[in-house]
């Protein structure tokens, strides 16, 4: 269970979280959704102790990891796999060495279970036969699912998606949110995905909330959300922009 | 301009605050963590063998020029076998671990900030914290061990081919008599004078090191903040070597008269 406390965070002069408070129960999906540079995924950063809170609490399992330092948080982070907006692949290695690097740090596996688990993990997201290949080779969406293979492979409690369906065509989007969704079936992952594509938004999340200013502005499921007559969240699952009222005027 | 000085010795002295926690997480991992010693290894050869050529021609010149230098001068006073002396003392104490240092922060320590630098905009350095690998372990000590390990290596030999090739100047090209010089030399060069190069160019590859590490691990957002993390590598590492090498100096001769 993840539980979020008055979490509060500024950079500079910039409040950007003003008091966070949630909660996500074991194996549910949740869509966060917001404005860009809102802090999303300055909240997404902060449940696996990436960003330290000025102030608040950030409760895995009842442990507050906010106080943690970088080595309390190792076995922290163990729970957790993380999808990153640009696929964060070490460029310096292959696809397999990628997907494998958890694996080959835990040393306890042979070469070949690492390379069965590996084509397994890289044949479940449709790219098997790339283990050679580095990054640079691969399309945006080809990055984005490696590096959804390399956070599933050793089968984490709660997955993390920042941004999934940014920069990628339809097709590539679709092809994530499945992905997205077969991992909360198959694994009975928890699943905390940040995003403001509304589609995407509304099939892999069965809770969305909603940050506005820095804080909680909606807890819903997905039909009650988009049905909302309140004109903040109307006008963002909507995009009608504050030009157009200018417009109008 | 108050306010803009205030900002800078603000930056200034936070930065130092964080090297110092850099340097302190450095320590906790050597006494916490064994060290991956493939990744070590791996960096001795970037760090080390790929600045052979380089540190080897700089400490080759240097000598060259020393000597013909020293021998001009010495020549108005009868004293010409005495060059290579001068050239293995200054090599082996000052110029060796100096220019070692200074080529390294260029080569290496730009390198190194670029990288992690690189790492940090893409997320990459997130990453690995999220798959569980601390970045301190997994990409600062072995970069910050195998600088350690290579640059007194590299120094040594930047020192050797230094007086070999003044040696080869002194005899070929200025024809002072090869054994009265060899002897001097012999007669002169302290072993204290080659540690104390060896004890000032640790330090230094530890210099290199943190900075560069430090400026990477910092550095700030894009394709600018790569370049400006390189550049104060750079620039940073050169000055601070330049500057304890004096304070180094003052304390090595007196703990190794």
């Amino acid at each position: 269970m993840i539980e979020v406390r008055d979490l509060k965070k500024r950079f500079g002069p910039l409040p950007v979280l003003q008091g966070v408070n949630f909660s996500i129960q074991s194996g549910e999906a949740i869509t966060i959704i917001g404005v860009s540079g809102g802090g999303k995924s300055v909240l997404l950063k902060h449940l696996v102790g990436l960003i330290t809170p000025d102030s608040g609490q950030v409760l895995i399992d009842g442990q507050d990891i906010a106080p943690m330092d970088e080595r309390e948080l190792v076995p922290i982070r163990r729970k957790f796999g993380m999808l990153f907006q640009g696929a964060a692949l070490f460029d310096s290695m292959t696809v397999e060495e990628n997907v494998a690097f958890v694996l080959n740090r835990e040393r306890k596996y042979t070469a070949d279970e690492i390379a069965t688990r590996v084509a397994e993990a890289l044949d479940w997201v449709g790219l098997d036969g790339t283990q050679k290949k580095k990054p640079a080779e691969l399309s945006g969406g080809m990055r984005k699912r490696v590096g959804l293979a390399r956070a599933v492979i050793y089968r984490p409690e709660i997955l993390l998606y920042d941004e999934p369906t940014t920069g990628l065509d339809p097709i590539a989007s679709d092809t994530i949110d499945h992905l997205i969704i077969r991992v909360v079936e198959k694994l009975k992952a928890t699943s905390i995905a940040v995003t403001h594509d509304m589609r995407s938004a509304r099939r892999i999340g069965q809770r969305i909330l909603m940050l506005h200013e820095g804080r909680i502005y909606a807890d819903q499921k997905p039909d009650e959300l988009f049905k909302s007559q309140d004109p903040v969240i109307y006008r963002f699952v909507n995009g009608i922009s504050e030009m157009k009222k200018y417009a109008e005027l | 301009m108050t306010s803009v000085a205030k900002q800078y010795a603000r930056d200034w002295l936070g930065g130092i605050g964080r090297g110092t926690i850099l340097c302190q997480e450095i320590v906790a991992s050597l006494l916490k963590a064994e060290p991956r010693w493939r990744d070590v290894i791996y960096q001795m050869y970037f760090i080390g063998v790929k600045s052979q050529s380089v540190v080897a021609l700089t400490g080759a010149f240097t000598g060259m020029a020393l000597c013909a230098q020293t021998a001009i001068q010495f020549h108005k006073v009868k004293m010409d076998t005495a060059t290579l002396a001068v050239v293995s003392v200054g090599m082996g104490s000052e110029l060796g671990p100096v220019l070692t240092g200074l080529m390294v922060a260029g080569r290496v320590g730009a390198a190194v900030a670029a990288e992690l630098g690189t790492m940090r905009v893409t997320e990459q350095i997130d990453a690995l914290r999220t798959l569980a690998a601390n970045p301190i372990d997994y990409l600062v000590v072995p970069r910050f061990l195998a600088t350690l390990l290579v640059m007194p290596l590299l120094t040594a030999g930047s020192i050797c081919l230094g007086i070999l090739a003044a040696y080869l100047v002194a005899v070929y090209l200025l024809g002072i008599n090869q054994t009265y010089l060899w002897y001097n030399m012999k007669h002169y060069t302290d072993t204290n004078d080659m540690l104390t190069g060896m004890i000032k160019t640790f330090i230094f590859g530890g210099i290199v090191a943190v900075i560069a590490c430090y400026k990477g691990l910092n550095c700030p957002q894009g394709a600018e903040g790569v370049g400006k993390a390189t550049t104060e590598t750079v620039v940073f590492a050169s000055i601070t070597i330049l500057i304890s090498n004096f304070f180094l100096t003052m304390v090595l001769q007196k703990l190794l008269p």
